[in-house]
């Protein structure tokens, strides 16, 4: 297992009101993410548990991409990863911010 | 004054050897091994037909079965290397130069042996390729065939699974050499003759009927939503964009996603008739709901696959059946159609480099190709036009006087930018030139060649290599959709814009998809149980894919 | 489009109970918006073991609990999920279920909804599990004691094995579907004990015909079939909460003659379909291609039906 943390700012906040969401299975190839409102709004971090070592620089690049995409300001996510792609790590972030969107 | 008949004597005596473990041309299963060994001599071209699916089991365990002092240092030339016995027979010293095309379960197990010297390698062949060298300079002196039934005078029954017979057949039988061919049963009628009995020379009643190996069935349960992504974008930016109408599927759930798309998110965009309604296929499971909301016109088929047999009795009017109601598959002419009737080939694959070329060989496993390398070929031969060709042919460029331009034959790569264990798809050097190094071949092998590869599609989005003009471009056009492997983290970010600018990069938002659509909802299909639904039960999956 | 066979609709209660999330399966099964979780994934309340294997944690341990109205009365529930760990049992896991049926006992609500899906045991935490298991199955007989009804639902693809087809046989009904599948030993276990010839492990029309949802309604192993739709469970669930039974001795009596008489009349039967033939089933082949109007319409027609327990 391997921790890691990516620190972000950004320039607006999430929209929508929904106070927190949970999308995703921890299982082979798959992972859960669990987004909480609970920062200042030009804050977003992002925590990871994941089942395998050495994918640092992939996990920096897929959660880069993501807050330059979708601005998560204020989100605490939380992510336990039984191993997923990276594909499916966006999928899973992109599901997440749609879910905190709703009013 | 020469003997122009040395072979046509060799192959009589053959024939008499082996008619003392006969009764006229039949042969007791328990007699294969005395038979093989009267009619086999040291250093013959043997075709074992192992075929895609359909597998002379019974005939293959004989042979592994003979004495190697007797039966040594044969030639296997046959395009699948499927069962074990198939390779027990290297490690025995009954074979040692193989020729073939395919070895899907006995990949790792061929790179061993190898490896290991046990095995003289001549080339992994495309099928055409294989089967043109049994007219030419590889025609078997012995061809151990399967088929369903039989009768005394040896006309043969193959049922569905026809396959690469009739080739292998006309290739030993009109050139001195000796069929014998295994069946089921032995039956005072055919239902219909698939193989003339003049051309067959023993029959075997096997033990038990032949294997056939289910390859073409995909449990639409496991589709991904990745693969969804991958297949909305390939039917909005490609099937549509171009009007494929005219198409062969290789296998995966990717292709299988596009196939349980078409009577859903495709009929929502209005391309019902417009695309997918001429195929050369196996008879996929995952196209019935396809083919039951009337999208397919015709269906020429390889070969068959478990459980569809009664599905397809049921709709002559999709696939090619005899007087009997079977289907009728044909490996060499259904292969032959998709090359040159065929305006697009889309199928995944395990590396692709970063020109483009792609292998599903790595350094632990020769799987071979199976029909792919036809499939996913320009065809030079072509001279019809279509408009997907056309159209293609015009974005390759070219100058001079248009009347004169080649068309071009569309061949997508569909591939996750990592596979199984997050191994990469795309690298900068493929495991099949380390693998050509080691075993020092003069060729490596690749299953599609850069210069015929026209499209890949991966869930970030569709590289048209048509459109690139430079080697530079086609690099970074592929780096464009590598995702976050290396060779996408390597990209040079301005170049790939300025070709999202050009069209030769397109997102899934560039195509109006948004990625939180692609939704298992979407397949017309969710499960096995579905299809079985769709037939109207006529398809009956195997056990193994059952959950009820 | 074309008249599908199938149900394309994308309404939440159509979905297929398969292939959903434990989240999934609850937010639909209940009155809209009604489901509340205790516990939930943001009080990261994690199995303290799977670190120490260098195995990833879920934030809920493979198992969300809470409470929400059905049909408009309230019900506690349980939902596991399948493909974290195969659902199975480790010490949070079991102690989130035990926690839920031991507040039912104050609460008293209108039924405890189990929604199964279970290999069984968790093997990294196993005391944990096995003791959870144990409890479990005693909160259960105190609740039915106490009028409580607790109804398992049985469809996921984990199936319900091990320590988890133990709970179900203490539930007061199940409602199971084709997929569902419920038994102790799981088809490997019983391969690897018992060899290929015994039991094949990879022929799944043989597993479910041995396991699966059509035959343990067949046999009386559970109390309703339902199609593989939250709808069809949802249904199911309503109107089996209405058919309970005590928790007597009458029932119990009742029960062990049941069992008696089952052993007594398949116990030497070598396939599933002997059994449904000595049931009355004409035609044992055709049972696994039924689908569940014309199951329902066998079952009703059978000499021998399985009669209710518990």
């Amino acid at each position: 297992m391997e921790k890691l943390t990516f620190r972000h700012r950004t320039a607006k906040p999430l929209p929508g009101t929904k106070a927190q969401a949970i999308t995703g299975v921890v299982a082979s190839g798959n992972l859960e993410v669990l987004m909480e409102r609970s920062l200042a709004p030009d804050e977003c971090i992002v925590e990871i548990d994941t089942a395998i070592n050495g994918y640092g620089p992939v996990w920096e690049a897929v959660v880069s991409d993501f807050v330059a995409r979708r601005q998560p300001g204020g989100l605490r996510i939380t992510i336990n990863d039984g191993g997923a792609r990276p594909d499916t790590v966006t999928l899973r972030l992109l599901q997440g911010a749609r879910l905190m969107e709703a009013v | 004054m020469a003997d122009w008949r040395v072979q046509r004597k060799a192959r009589d005596a053959r024939i008499e050897r082996g008619r003392v473990h006969a009764e006229g041309k039949l042969v007791a299963a328990s007699a294969v091994v005395d038979l093989l060994e009267a009619v086999l001599l040291p250093g013959d071209r043997v075709c074992l037909e192992g075929d895609n699916q359909k597998q002379a089991d019974c005939l293959a365990r004989g042979l592994s079965a003979c004495d190697p002092v007797r039966v040594h240092d044969l030639h296997m030339v046959q395009s699948g290397i499927v069962l074990p016995e198939h390779l027990d027979i290297f490690e025995q010293g009954i074979a040692r130069r193989l020729d073939y095309s395919y070895s899907g379960p006995q990949g790792a197990r061929i790179a061993r042996m190898l490896y290991g010297g046990q095995i003289a390698l001549g080339a992994v062949h495309t099928y055409l390729e294989l089967f043109a060298r049994y007219f030419i300079d590889l025609t078997p002196n012995v061809a151990l065939i399967a088929g369903v039934s039989a009768d005394r005078d040896g006309n043969l029954y193959t049922g569905p699974n026809t396959e690469d017979t009739p080739t292998v057949v006309e290739a030993t039988a009109f050139k001195n050499g000796v069929v014998i061919a295994q069946v089921n049963a032995i039956v005072d009628r055919v239902p219909r003759v698939d193989i003339p009995g003049d051309r067959v020379d023993f029959v075997v009643e096997a033990d038990r009927p032949f294997y056939v190996e289910p390859l073409f069935t995909r449990d639409p349960a496991a589709v991904t939503e990745t693969q969804i992504l991958m297949a909305m974008m390939a039917i909005k930016g490609i099937y549509a964009e171009y009007g494929i109408r005219r198409l062969n599927h290789g296998i995966g759930f990717g292709t299988a996603a596009i196939e349980l798309l078409l009577p859903t998110f495709a009929e929502r965009l209005g391309l019902k008739g417009k695309i997918a309604t001429h195929w050369a296929l196996n008879p996929h499971p995952s196209l019935i709901p396809a083919i039951e909301s009337g999208w397919v016109e015709q269906i020429h088929c390889f070969g068959s696959e478990v459980g569809m047999d009664r599905y397809i009795r049921e709709r002559p009017d999709v696939f090619f059946t005899g007087s009997d109601g079977s289907l009728r598959s044909n490996r060499a002419f259904c292969q032959t159609a998709g090359l040159y009737a065929c305006d697009l080939f889309i199928g995944s694959t395990l590396q692709i480099d970063l020109q483009g070329n792609s292998s599903t060989v790595t350094t632990n496993r020769v799987a071979g190709f199976g029909g792919a390398p036809n499939m996913g070929s320009d065809p030079h031969g072509r001279r019809h036009p279509s408009d997907p060709w056309m159209k293609a042919g015009e974005e390759a460029g070219g100058t001079g006087d248009p009347a004169l331009r080649r068309g071009r034959k569309l061949v997508v790569q569909l591939v996750e930018t990592f596979g199984d264990k997050l191994v990469p798809a795309f690298v900068e050097r493929l495991d099949a030139l380390e693998l050509a190094r080691k075993l020092d071949l003069e060729l490596a092998p690749v299953m599609v060649y850069a210069d015929d590869v026209t499209h890949i599609v991966t869930e970030e989005g569709i590289a048209n290599l048509l459109l690139c003009r430079t080697l530079d471009e086609r690099e970074q056009a592929i780096r464009g959709v590598a995702g976050y492997t290396d060779v996408g983290r390597g990209r040079d970010h301005a170049m790939v814009e300025a070709l999202r600018a050009r069209k030769i990069i397109r997102r899934p938002e560039d195509l109006g998809i948004d990625p939180l659509d692609a939704d298992r909802s979407l397949l017309a299909a969710r499960s096995i149980k579905d299809l079985v639904h769709w037939s109207g039960g006529l398809y009956e999956p195997p056990a193994k894919f059952r959950n009820w | 489009m074309a008249m599908s066979p199938v149900s394309l609709s994308a309404d939440p209660l159509d979905q297929s109970w398969y292939e959903a999330s434990a989240r999934a399966r609850l937010d639909a099964l209940v009155d809209p918006g009604s489901f509340e979780e205790f516990l939930g994934p943001e009080q990261r309340v994690m199995s303290p073991h799977l670190p120490a294997f260098d195995l990833p944690r879920a934030f809920d341990d493979g198992i969300v609990v809470g409470r929400g109205s059905l049909g408009g009365s309230l019900v506690l529930l349980a939902a596991q999920e399948g493909r974290f760990m195969g659902g199975a049992f480790g010490e949070i896991h079991g102690a989130k279920l035990v926690g839920l049926l031991r507040a039912a006992l104050q609460v008293r609500p209108a039924a405890v909804l189990i929604l199964f899906d279970t290999g069984g045991v968790r093997l990294q935490e196993a005391n944990a599990g096995e003791t959870a298991i144990a409890e479990i199955m005693r909160a259960i007989a105190d609740l039915r004691r106490a009028g409580v009804p607790v109804i398992g639902l049985i469809g996921g693809r984990a199936g319900c094995y091990g320590g988890g087809g133990l709970i179900a046989g203490t539930c007061s009904r199940l409602v199971v579907s084709e997929g569902g599948r419920i038994s102790v030993s799981g088809p490997e276990v019983i391969e690897t004990n018992k060899g290929a010839e015994e039991f094949d492990s990879r022929d799944r029309a043989l597993v479910w015909r041995t396991m699966g949802g059509k035959h343990r309604r067949l046999i009386g192993g559970a109390d309703a079939f339902a199609d593989d739709t939250i709808r069809a469970f949802r249904d199911a669930a309503r109107e089996q909460i209405g058919k309970a039974p005590a928790f007597d001795l009458a029932t119990l009596e009742a029960e062990q003659a049941r069992l008696e008489a089952r052993l007594d009349l398949f116990g030497d039967a070598r396939d599933a379909t002997e059994i449904w033939s000595r049931l009355g089933v004409n035609d044992p082949a055709a049972v696994p291609g039924l689908d569940t109007d014309r199951f329902d319409a066998l079952l009703a027609r059978l000499p021998e039906a399985p009669h209710d327990a518990r």
